[in-house]
């Protein structure tokens, strides 16, 4: 187990390199003639106006805050599920209640309007 | 731990590299000839016998292309980014099963490359690392195009992520085990798509949101966001976001192959084990084909249908089918989960039906 574990590190390092080989090989090879107008921000030809780090919608955070509550739940549901075939049948009815609880959580944000692009 | 080991992972990790950059590179020439196809064009064919020339030709001009960083641009996060991106679809590959164990110059020599006892969590842990390298990418590159594609990527893979680590729970309650292994040998007779067919396009959906496909290819919306969280990337370091895009691909089909279309069980794989990489790869071939032939055929959704699409069609979808199966497991009756499930996912697409119905009538 731990062997498996060990050869996933040597590949994370094998694939770092790989990514990182190909960026210096381009900086080794690539031309720089870099002037101002190259290096300002693209924006289909016409100047840029303002920040560009502009102001986005709140939505964006209501999303990630229910998300961020219903991904630790999904993975609480994991090692039930692995387990599901030894439990005795009352556990595994509770992992159901635990199902039913996420959709009356999902029912609530719903209704909320939290789930609306607005 | 013996040194016949080592060379033995070095030798697998260099097939594993091997494979997947070529299968990069190779696939971006079969989505162009097959999308040309589609289009009754002829597709590159200039470079090479069929055009199979043509990915080395693009690799060399990549390499020789003048790299354009904005002056206001964080230049550390810019150059992070790509490889942000491209490290987890590389490492994701490990612990995807290619055969059982085949005898090799008188050596037990295990396919599945790195044998993970929680090999769905590593999938769904590594995948979800992507997001960063696209929120960088948008937020140093300094430019509005690029900050909102990269937030509006951002939201959309954790929308789908929830539907997808849900899709995962019904392959594990069948399989009861998280090794990947584990889940491809219990579909011996019947593969995972029959049992749970509703669970498999959820999963399918899912993913194609996830490596950021058309239809669901909001983040780099051409007609809108010019190339979205990519658009001040040249070079190489476009050339590695362009990697990482078709290497995940390559990646999650082999995923959804191993966890609903029996990896790498075949007929004869019994008596003949080399037959097992073989098939694997037909089945991949096959989805990757499905990817692209979706691409040709839908065109892209609007922002909210997208967001209320995962939210209120997908995840509850995923929770009903979740609930069903371990429902099927804990009666012990497996022929209800196929018969349930498909009810549940027609009458979503029922509701979906109205839904649409409704609001063309409210316009009108």
């Amino acid at each position: 187990m731990v062997d498996a574990w060990l050869y996933i590190g040597l590949f994370l390092l094998v694939g770092i390199v790989i990514p990182g080989m190909a960026i210096m090989i381009s900086w080794l090879v690539a031309p720089r003639k870099p002037n101002p107008v190259k290096q300002s921000p693209y924006e289909c030809g016409v100047e840029t106006v303002g920040e560009s780090r502009v102001q986005f919608k709140a939505q964006y955070y209501i999303f990630t805050l229910v998300f961020l509550v219903f991904d630790v739940e999904t993975v609480f549901l994991f090692p039930w599920a692995v387990a599901l075939g030894k439990l005795p049948l009352f556990v595994a009815l509770e992992g159901i209640v635990f199902i039913l609880i996420l959709v009356a959580g999902l029912v609530y944000a719903w209704r909320k309007g939290m789930l609306e692009w607005v | 731990m013996d040194s016949a080991l080592i060379l033995e992972w070095v030798i697998k990790s260099a097939i594993l590299i091997f494979v997947l950059l070529t299968g990069f590179a190779y696939l971006t020439l079969f989505e162009r000839r097959a999308l040309a196809r589609i289009q009754v064009r002829i597709g590159p064919n200039r470079a090479g016998p069929f055009g199979l020339l043509q990915p080395v030709a693009d690799g060399l001009k990549l390499i020789f292309k003048e790299e354009l960083t904005p002056a206001e641009a964080d230049k550390v996060l810019f150059t992070l980014a790509p490889v942000v991106t491209v490290v987890p679809a590389l490492i994701l590959a490990a612990v995807i099963p290619w055969g059982r164990d085949v005898t090799l110059f008188g050596r037990q020599v295990s396919l599945s490359v790195a044998d993970l006892n929680v090999g769905v969590l590593y999938i769904m842990a590594v995948s979800s690392i992507a997001v960063y390298g696209i929120v960088l990418a948008g937020w140093s590159s300094n430019n509005k195009y690029a900050l909102l594609g990269g937030l509006r990527s951002s939201a959309q893979m954790i929308s789908y992520e929830l539907a997808l680590g849900l899709a995962f729970v019904p392959a594990i309650l069948l399989a009861d085990s998280m090794r990947m292994v584990d889940i491809v040998e219990a579909q011996h007779p019947w593969w995972f798509v029959v049992i749970q067919p509703v669970g498999t396009a959820i999963f399918l959906i899912a993913t194609l949101a996830e490596v950021n496909r058309a239809p669901f290819d909001m983040p780099e919306a051409e007609q809108e966001l010019t190339a979205g969280y990519h658009t001040e990337y040249s070079g190489m370091k476009f050339a590695l976001f362009f990697m990482a895009e078709y290497a995940k691909m390559i990646v999650i089909s082999s995923i959804a192959a191993t966890l609903f279309f029996g990896g790498y069980l075949g007929p004869g794989v019994d008596r003949y084990p080399w037959l097992g990489p073989l098939y694997l790869f037909i089945k991949i071939v096959i989805l990757l084909f499905g990817m692209i032939w979706l691409r040709a055929t839908f065109p892209r959704i609007r922002y909210d249908r997208l967001m209320a699409f995962g939210w209120k069609v997908l995840l509850p979808l995923a929770l009903a089918v979740t609930f069903i199966t371990a429902l099927g497991i804990v009666l012990e009756m497996l022929w209800l989960i196929p018969v349930l499930s498909l009810a549940a996912g027609l009458f979503t697409v029922a509701m979906v039906h109205r839904a649409l119905r409704r609001k063309a009538y409210a316009r009108a």
